[in-house]
């Protein structure tokens, strides 16, 4: 028989290990899965995993994992406050797109005017102003209506794509593309390009925002009263209501927080790696990077790696599909796996597996 | 303009087939949620489902045998679910997402030979009197029995939680699985009979997309139908009456404003196209800002792990 | 510095690839199609992949062909072109209008790297467009749907008012208006190019709503499935030939049929006579196929429907040949007249008699 027993304090050793463990555990499924899809295993995983880093063009690589990784960091981050006080923003992919739908019309408004100094600045205020407002509907309906937030941050994501789709098609359409959807291109745009700061590295500034963001977060769970509030409103709502926490900021804090975190996500990338508005624009991150974030078990650092991790399944996910021929399809599911083994054997963080019999209480 | 070319008949019989699929998998997420399981991958679920039916279907030529694998394989996927969170206390959130990552990619490997094809035809039941009734009888009495099915299922889960000592019992785990479990209830063996249905529902749901509503297979089918049904069970307030109301006025929002297209409303299609979100949460609003009623129906153990540390 | 030294490094890769093949005078050709939608969608993207399995048939061992599917737009676009031309591939065509600015990056970085985008207008030394005049198709359809509406109503599912939609709503309502002066268009958009479920829906809606013939701009089957349901509703295949809903209710189709392209451009690579051109062929050169006119089809309308497919074919008739009006009223085209290719790329009115409007 076995059962567990909980670990009186979560094991460290552990909780640096379990990752390494699912990887592996990971590869070995995924290997038995490619091989029955008639592909070379070994080749299959190191194509996924090994390549994009060490291989032959990890100098392309590399910096693609910065660009695939920065909107996920950013994202969780926000996302990671509200959860460990138990709201729940699922909608992080809305907030996305309104944050870039903001950003690009404050860039398109002053174009073809040569003021980056003046633009740029105000284009990031503008992503994180449209991030904060989406996010705030959800917020004050459940502070004032009691309005479940999960659905209305998520429905809203439905309602985001449609202005998204109107958008690219009227309002940000491209006065001299021909009639084509989508706006122009904001990175060939000099006052509002979000370029590489280094050519070749991936990082531009939506990747600099990241880390930042990753600082700012282990500062203010750390060391800052609302990281604070934060943390005992997860663990007891009714302590933290005796010890003075306001639900109702906390909420809006959390909400608004995440918003303009997505919303800045969004900001960058249609400035930089996306380059300009368009129907299908949003790709997913604000939903991934709720995986990103539990992953990371809502500690900034852990984000940051899972970040990494996820990006390079997608980098070397990709990799596999341009030169092994692996279905797309066979890839998703092994980021299904990924995920499903790093959650099993986080058990052992917590828990203490024990053989033998039962021992009787 | 001209609305009179709308038939209303005809509008309520089209809005009950476009919201069964939401309604099957709402009704059994419910039901996982009335357990105290949040299963975010619903969608992944009903996709696996619709393949699973789909791929049965024609390798057998019954639509019938095919909604019975559509549950089997909508269950088994369930149960990966249920192993990780209710065995290994796995975040239920992000399993329940990695869920759905995994049944996308799942269900186009094993659908990538059934694309272009045509399946069986699921009949509909031509109930004899009852259809010939006039306006009522095409209306309500012209569908496949699936359509009867779901409407069943509401009415089963209703008095199974209402009036059964069973669903006495799965109430209990979801409010306190501690309580439940000091009374020596198994919780985990609960729960995982709970999601298996919730499973199972959802991959009806999908079944009911791939084998009647479009009929056909193509990867990504469902389309978000399954976060859909998550919304209408928050909507719902875990009731399975209002999970009935959320699906069809869903469902309903959605055939309506096609149909006003069609009848050429100067409605500009944007609002229209989005008017199912909006009019849902507005809705919603107006259900929970009644403050007493809405939070009492939300099962308290909704989300949290449960180890039983004796 | 490090810029120089990054750009270098690509360079070198890809002159290094470039020679590679150079070298190997007979070693495989290596064309890298990106894809937007899976190959399972059962239109769009499934028929560049006939294509990709064409020039697999045409050249054997001579070619090598990577494919990557469900490529959103933007980044991840332009990372699978570099990952394509950084792995040798000497051609690669990029298969959907957002595209564009991804392709005409990522082809400044490999200048000995050909590639082909699909409906966009940016060319450059390195990079082709090629496109459908999938509206001759609609005139076929058009006329055939004029004749065959005994209620007069014709639905029309279109997915995004863009250019290329309005296009064939606008050919398809000339032609079925020039053959029947009582018919009218219910135009639903779908805001999709692809969601079975929802295309079903709108299908049932424009039937409940009395239209008898249901044209389709999104790819999925579910619109056929929906009249074969209702009964006596005529449709016709999009993207595909959709034949498993043949004789009725698709009666016929507009085919993407990209295989011939795809040869000729990879001979052209392997001849080293490769150029920089911007195609937009019809019927004539095979790249819009129609789909065989059904038996449900009378026999008289079917045999005028095939004059005009052959009369656009030859060339010696254009879909839009004036007098037209605009919507408004206002002349497009005087007598005679046929509209010129910038304003057919960029059409964004209807024609005049169509009641609806285009949203925006």
């Amino acid at each position: 028989m076995i059962t567990l027993e909980k670990r009186p304090t979560p094991s460290k050793l552990w909780s640096y290990l379990t990752p390494i463990v699912a990887v592996i555990a990971t590869m070995i499924a995924g290997g038995i899965m490619f091989g029955f899809l008639g592909n070379d295993p070994v080749a299959a995983i190191r194509t996924i995993f090994w390549d994009p880093i060490f291989g032959e063009f990890a100098f392309y690589y590399r910096g693609q994992l910065l660009v695939k990784a920065g909107p996920l960091i950013l994202i969780a981050i926000g996302l990671s406050m509200g959860f460990r006080a138990g709201i729940w923003n699922i909608g992080a992919e809305g907030q996305y797109i309104m944050g870039a739908i903001f950003a690009a019309a404050v860039g398109l408004a002053f174009y073809p005017m040569e003021a980056r100094w003046l633009i740029f600045p105000l284009m990031v205020v503008a992503g994180a102003v449209g991030g904060i407002l989406w996010a705030m509907i959800p917020g004050i309906l459940k502070t004032k209506f009691n309005t479940n937030e999960i659905l209305v941050s998520l429905l809203l994501v439905y309602v985001a794509e449609s202005i998204l789709a109107s958008v690219s098609l009227s309002l940000l359409r491209n006065p001299d593309g021909a009639g084509f959807p989508g706006s122009r291109n904001l990175r060939q745009y000099e006052s509002s390009a979000n370029n590489e700061l280094i050519a070749g590295w991936g990082m531009h500034w939506g990747v600099v925002a990241a880390f930042i963001a990753v600082i700012f977060a282990y500062i203010l769970l750390s060391r800052h009263i609302m990281g604070f509030n934060i943390r005992l409103t997860g663990e007891s709502p009714r302590a933290a209501r005796f010890a003075g926490v306001n639900p109702d900021r906390l909420v809006l804090f959390c909400l608004g927080l995440s918003g303009a975190l997505a919303g800045l996500a969004g900001m960058f990338e249609v400035t930089g790696p996306a380059a300009q508005i368009s129907i299908d624009f949003n790709v997913g991150y604000g939903f991934t990077a709720i995986i990103v974030a539990f992953l990371g078990r809502l500690h900034p650092i852990g984000i940051l790696l899972a970040g990494m991790l996820m990006a390079l399944t997608y980098i070397g996910g990709e990799a596999a599909q341009a030169s092994l021929g692996l279905p797309a399809a066979a890839i998703q599911a092994f980021q299904g796996m990924l995920l499903f083994f790093l959650l099993a054997f986080d058990v052992l963080t917590n828990f203490r597996v024990r053989f033998g019999r039962e021992v009787t209480a | 303009m001209d609305l009179s070319s709308i038939n209303p008949i005809l509008l309520i019989a089209s809005l009950m087939v476009a919201s069964t699929p939401i309604l099957l998998a709402a009704i059994g997420e419910m039901v996982a949620e009335k357990s105290g399981v949040l299963n975010l991958g619903v969608e992944g679920m009903m996709i696996v489902g619709a393949i699973c039916g789909f791929a049965t279907a024609v390798e057998t030529g019954s639509p019938f045998i095919g909604f019975i694998a559509a549950a089997a394989g909508g269950a088994i996927l369930s149960l990966i679910f249920g192993f990780l969170t209710q065995y290994l206390l796995s975040n239920q959130v992000a399993t329940g997402l990695a869920l759905t990552l995994f049944g996308l990619g799942l269900s186009s490997l094993m659908g990538q030979s059934y694309v272009g094809i045509k399946p069986p035809a699921t009949e509909k039941l031509d109930i004899p009197l009852l259809s010939d009734i006039p306006a009522i009888g095409p209306m309500l009495f012209n569908h496949d029995i699936w359509v009867y099915v779901s409407l069943a299922l509401v009415a089963a889960v209703w008095a199974f939680l209402k009036y059964t000592r069973g669903g006495l019992i799965l109430r209990a785990v979801g409010e306190s699985h501690d309580a439940a479990h000091a009374l020596g209830y198994n919780v985990i063996f609960v729960r995982l009979a709970a999601i298996a249905f919730g499973g199972a529902c959802a991959g009806l749901g999908g079944a009911y997309l791939s084998l009647v509503r479009v009929p056909q297979w193509t990867e990504g089918m469902t389309a978000g139908a399954g976060w859909i049904a998550l919304a209408i069970v928050v909507f719902a307030s875990w009731r399975a009456g209002r999970v009935l109301l959320g699906a069809y006025l869903f469902g309903g929002i959605t055939v309506l404003q096609l149909n006003l297209q069609a009848a050429g409303v100067a409605i500009p299609v944007e609002l229209l196209s989005m008017s199912p979100y909006l009019i849902t949460i507005l809705v919603l609003v107006i259900i929970s800002s009644d403050r007493n009623r809405a939070a009492l129906n939300a099962p308290a153990s909704l989300g949290r792990a449960f180890h039983a540390s004796h | 510095m490090k810029k120089r030294t990054f750009l270098a490094g690509v360079a070198a890769t890809a002159l290094a690839t470039a020679a590679f093949a150079g070298s190997h005078g007979d070693g495989p050709v290596k064309v890298g199609f990106v894809y937007v939608g899976p190959i399972g969608d059962g239109g769009w993207t499934y028929e560049h992949h006939q294509g990709l399995l064409a020039v697999e048939e045409a050249f054997g061992d001579k070619v090598e062909t990577v494919y990557q599917e469900n490529v959103p737009e933007g980044a991840d676009a332009e990372r699978a072109m570099t990952q394509m031309a950084l792995q040798g591939a000497d051609l690669i065509f990029t298969t959907s209008f957002g595209y564009m600015d991804p392709t005409i990056n990522v082809a400044s970085k490999f200048p000995n790297v050909k590639f082909e985008h699909a409906t966009g207008y940016k060319r450059s030394d390195n990079v082709s467009t090629y496109s459908a005049r999938f509206y001759e198709g609609r005139a076929v359809q058009g006329h055939i749907a004029g004749k065959m509406t005994k209620t007069n109503k014709i639905g029309y599912i279109a997915s995004f008012p863009i250019p290329e939609v309005i296009r064939g709503i606008n050919s398809a309502y000339i032609h079925a208006k020039k053959v029947n002066p009582d018919v009218e268009f219910s135009i639903v958009w779908a805001y999709t190019w692809f969601d079975p479920a929802k295309e079903a829906d709108a299908a049932k809606a424009l039937i409940e709503n009395g239209a008898d013939v249901i044209l389709q701009h999104t790819d999925s089957t579910a619109p056929q499935a929906a009249a074969q349901t209702a009964g006596n509703v005529v449709t016709f295949g999009q993207a595909s030939d959709m034949g498993e809903y043949a004789p009725f209710p698709r009666v016929s189709s507009i085919i993407d049929n990209w295989g011939p392209y795809y040869v000729q451009r990879v001979q052209a690579v392997m001849d080293g006579t490769w150029a920089s051109v911007d195609t937009w062929d019809g019927i004539g050169p095979g790249m819009v196929g129609i789909g065989e006119i059904s038996d449900a089809v009378p026999a008289d309308v079917k045999a005028e429907a095939e004059a005009l497919r052959d009369s656009l074919a030859s060339g010696e008739y254009h879909a839009f040949t004036g007098p037209i009006n605009k919507q408004d009223g206002s002349a497009w085209l005087a007598a005679g007249e046929t509209a010129d290719d910038g304003t057919l790329a960029g059409m964004n009115f209807y024609v005049e008699g169509i009641t609806a409007d285009i949203p925006n």
